[in-house]
């Protein structure tokens, strides 16, 4: 029998309901080669397409390990691995022998590997004996000499063939040994990589601190982590592994066991501990790494207001920018000299006031019309909306208003209450703000969620037809989500109006909107913590539509690997991140059901 | 003259009144020029065979499709040209035919939230956390329990929390019986109730639509297939074919009707 079942979550999703004795490992030869062309192939194609797209030659200013590695070398190692470990993959089912592994995955592994480092290869005797420069507009020589390792072309094919096949087989030995050491060597790969994408954060942090002469042995001069103190490193992580022993899903599933009254406790103490490391840690922080947190703060803030409208009531706003876009404005234009047509100018809080009812009554404006329709009809009328309010903005006919494509410039710091003054120059001060409202949209949302309008926007979500006949008001309903989501997107707006300094037109793209969304759909629509993640993974590691995120190196690619990303997630993940467990559910309940229908009793909660 | 009596005196009492109750979908007619009453406290089953028009009388009256025709009148007030969620407002709930239950939401909440229409606290309250609120939520829970707990032991407890798809399909249609009840009806329409049950059950919920009626006070409109839950429960039956009713009366006038028996048997081919 499997382990009980935590919080209703599939947690032994895809393994076996009744443990099935495994089989003899299959010979080394037996395979499936459709699959394994397969594979390979796509692994193969992947990697020509990332050489390709000339992400190597640009990330590869960026040591990971000093002498050894490259972030541009490291995108090229990772799909022979995961093709290699993924060909060993093997679905249980019942009546279906499963094989343990053994040698047939290693060989398997080595031959996907290989067809990935093949295709490298010949992309790099390709290179050099064809011009491709017509068609490939990012081929450049510094990419072939990259491939070539500075030496011929045919070197540098053998080489990757190599290093294809070598990877591959990397990935099939990781489906032989025991869960502990799989588990060692993630947390190894992870920590090493983790610790050098971070650098510029571990550096300041240590510096605020005073722990220099720690990061100073952790990381070279110029950027990456020294290749001894990497092993040092790799030591460390792998022992804590070891040792840890999954003790994280032990407190995971003790904490989602407890009752009542403890659970409260435990929540409490949880949201306590979380609340001071974000007060205090700032003050250790230094100007970058602030800057980097007050941009991921003011996507979290306007990804919970997203939230509200996807996440709790299911419309899908792809033209929430726009009220981000109105925040922002309206802010601007109260507190701003250079707004001619209003000239009485306001402090900012008096100016928020304003700003969060007028985005409200423009929530509620283009809401009335749109929240009729449903579904993709909804979606593409809102994604229109999105672009009218922005191209509002810019036109000619406001510009006595709005100041047109030129926009504002000159916008006053943000003065609270005379006691402090936020704006761009000192970004811990935004940070702080941000946070405050990033609480105060927390408890909006939490509360509106276990209210009798939080169980109508699911109703409404779940079947609006139904919702309707049960006697809820679903245009009401829906309005008041829309405009919920509105005032909390117009927070983030003038607080971003404050911190930047000026607006623009060119501000507030299309792209915001799509890139809220991926935030909410990644980190796990309908969940408060989720979203918060999701914020802090995409906008802090890879960077928000224009702010730069840890890894600047990647903002050229940054819509590329957004789209992957969310491609991945719907396919391993489509409750996101840090589900709901509503949203798991209603993904997978069939599964769930038919589970708990083979083990004779009813899911438990 | 006998006509003008009944009327005046059923008036009175009638709860729900069709007249000239007309819908048509292009050039089908559904329901053609249907008269018909339903008392206070009254079961009354509708029957038909399939496609007859029942469920577009359901649909009629909740607002879920348009009248093309006639008027309904509730508790002597026209509800045609109402939102659906006006309607039950008024006091019509219904359930569906092919179990319609908010499936990722767990059995409390399913009845929880069709009370919203009798609740009345809004944003701020539920911001504020004022005392209101925390009444009001009570007092919803508390409604819900209540509700569930006519249904005896099959619905709380620990299936209180559980989603409602994993109840078993018995317990769903009764989830469906216990959402209707919880937005605080007049009159309930029950879709073929007993639909898909085994017998006992079957039996079971034939008596609690008894109870239905003289325990809460409802009157119903049941549509049913099952004939032994059509002669336990129904104080009247209506039959309709092809949206027009062909007969009414108690269940054993109706089922001695010829025009009945053709509807269900077909027409017998005469002797030579």
């Amino acid at each position: 029998m499997s382990a009980p079942r935590v919080d209703g979550l599939p947690q032994q999703h895809g393994s076996p309901t009744q443990q099935m004795p495994l089989v003899a490992p299959r010979s080394a030869f037996a395979h499936d080669w459709t699959r394994i062309a397969r594979m390979g192939s796509i692994a193969a194609f992947g990697q020509v397409f990332i050489a390709l797209s000339n992400m190597p030659v640009r990330l590869d200013e960026r040591l990971i390990i000093k002498p050894v590695l490259s972030l541009g070398y490291l995108v090229l190692l990772i799909l022979p691995f995961a093709a290699g470990y993924r060909q060993g993959h093997q679905i249980r089912r019942e009546g279906v022998p499963t094989y343990s592994p053994g040698l047939n995955e290693v060989v398997g592994g080595f031959l996907c590997g290989a067809l990935a480092g093949a295709g490298l290869s010949l992309l790099t005797i390709l290179l050099t004996h064809f011009d491709l420069r017509d068609p490939l507009v990012n081929w450049s020589p510094m990419l072939l000499n990259l491939l070539s390792f500075d030496n011929s072309s045919w070197f540098g094919g053998v080489i990757w063939l190599a290093i294809g096949a070598a990877m591959g087989t990397a990935g099939g030995l990781l489906r032989l040994v025991g869960p502990t050491s799989r588990r060692a060597t993630i947390t190894i790969v992870l920590a090493v990589t983790g610790a050098a994408v971070l650098e510029s954060v571990v550096v300041d942090l240590a510096e605020g601190l005073g722990l220099e002469p720690l990061t100073d042995r952790l990381y070279h001069r110029r950027g990456g982590i020294n290749w001894n103190s990497a092993l040092g490193l790799a030591g460390l992580c792998g022992l804590l592994a070891v040792t840890g022993q999954g003790r994280l899903r032990q407190a995971k599933s003790f904490h989602a066991q407890l009752q009542g009254k403890q659970r409260t406790q435990a929540n409490g103490g949880l949201i306590i501990l979380t609340a001071t490391l974000l007060i205090v840690l700032p003050l250790f922080l230094g100007k970058l790494t602030n800057e980097l947190l007050a941009n991921v703060g003011l996507f979290v803030l306007l990804a919970l207001g997203l939230n509200i409208v996807v996440g709790l009531a299911g419309i899908l706003d792809l033209g929430y920018v726009a009220f981000f876009a109105v925040g922002s404005y309206t802010a601007a234009v109260l507190t701003s000299a250079t707004s001619s047509r209003i000239t009485p100018e306001i402090p900012w809080l008096a100016a928020l006031i304003v700003v969060v009812i007028l985005t409200g009554l423009v929530g509620l404006f283009i809401g009335a019309p749109v929240i009729r329709m449903r579904g993709d009809y909804l979606a593409i009328v809102t994604l229109g909306f999105g672009e009218i309010i922005r191209l509002l903005f810019l036109s000619d006919w406001l510009s006595g208003w709005f100041g047109g494509a030129q926009g504002f410039t000159k916008i006053p710091a943000a003065g609270i209450f005379g006691l402090t003054e936020v704006d761009g120059t000192d970004p811990r001060r935004v940070f702080y703000l941000v946070l405050a409202f990033c609480a105060l949209a927390i408890y909006v949302s939490w509360r509106l969620e276990r209210s009798r309008l939080g169980r109508a926007w699911m109703a409404v979500r779940e079947d609006e037809t139904v919702a309707e006949a049960m006697g809820i008001n679903t245009v009401n309903i829906k309005l008041l989500a829309f405009v919920v989501g509105a005032m909390l997107g117009s927070l983030s707006g003038a607080i971003f109006a404050a911190k930047v300094g000026s607006v623009f037109p060119s501000s507030f793209q299309i792209l915001v909107s799509i890139v809220i969304l991926v935030v909410v759909i990644f980190g796990g629509m309908g969940n408060i913590v989720g979203v918060i993640a999701g914020a802090a993974v995409l906008i802090g590691v890879l960077g928000g539509p224009k702010q730069p995120g840890l890894l600047a190196e990647f903002a050229e690619f940054k819509l590329l690997i957004y789209g992957a990303l969310l491609i991945w997630m719907m396919l391993a993940k489509p409750e996101g991140l840090i589900p709901n467990v509503r949203r798991t559910r209603e993904l997978h309940h069939h599964e769930m059901a038919q589970d708990a229908w083979l083990q004779g009793q009813p899911p438990r909660r | 003259m006998t006509t003008q009596t009944t009327l005046t005196e059923a008036m009175p009492t009638a709860i729900l009144e069709t007249r000239n109750l007309s819908v048509s979908f292009g050039g089908l007619h559904a329901l053609e020029e249907l008269d018909m009453q339903v008392s206070q406290g009254e079961i009354v089953s509708v029957i038909g065979p399939n496609g007859a028009g029942k469920t577009t009388l359901f649909n009629a009256i909740t607002a879920t499709v348009d009248i093309s025709a006639g008027d309904i009148l509730f508790e002597g007030q026209s509800v045609r040209g109402l939102d659906p969620n006006k309607v039950t407002t008024r006091g019509i709930a219904r359930t569906f035919q092919n179990v319609r239950l908010f499936a990722n939401m767990s059995v409390l909440e399913n009845v929880m939230v069709s009370q919203h229409c009798r609740t009345k606290q809004h944003a701020f309250g539920a911001l504020l956390y004022t005392k209101a609120f925390r009444r009001e939520e009570a007092e919803i829970r508390q409604r819900a329990t209540e509700i569930l707990s006519f249904f005896g032991t099959r619905l709380i407890g620990y299936r209180m929390d559980q989603p409602a798809f994993s109840l078993s399909y018995a317990n769903r249609r009764r989830l469906e019986i216990a959402r209707a009840m919880a937005t605080q009806p007049k009159l309930i329409l029950l879709d073929e109730p007993v639909a898909g049950m085994n017998p006992v059950e079957t039996a079971e919920l034939t008596g609690m639509i008894r109870r239905l009626r003289d325990e809460w006070g409802f009157a119903i409109i049941v549509i049913e297939h099952d004939m032994g839950v059509v002669r336990e429960v129904s104080d009247r039956v209506v039959v309709l074919d092809h949206g027009v009713k062909i007969a009414e009366g108690s269940y054993e006038q109706v089922s001695k009707n010829s025009q009945v028996i053709e509807a269900y048997l077909g027409k017998g081919v005469p002797e030579k």
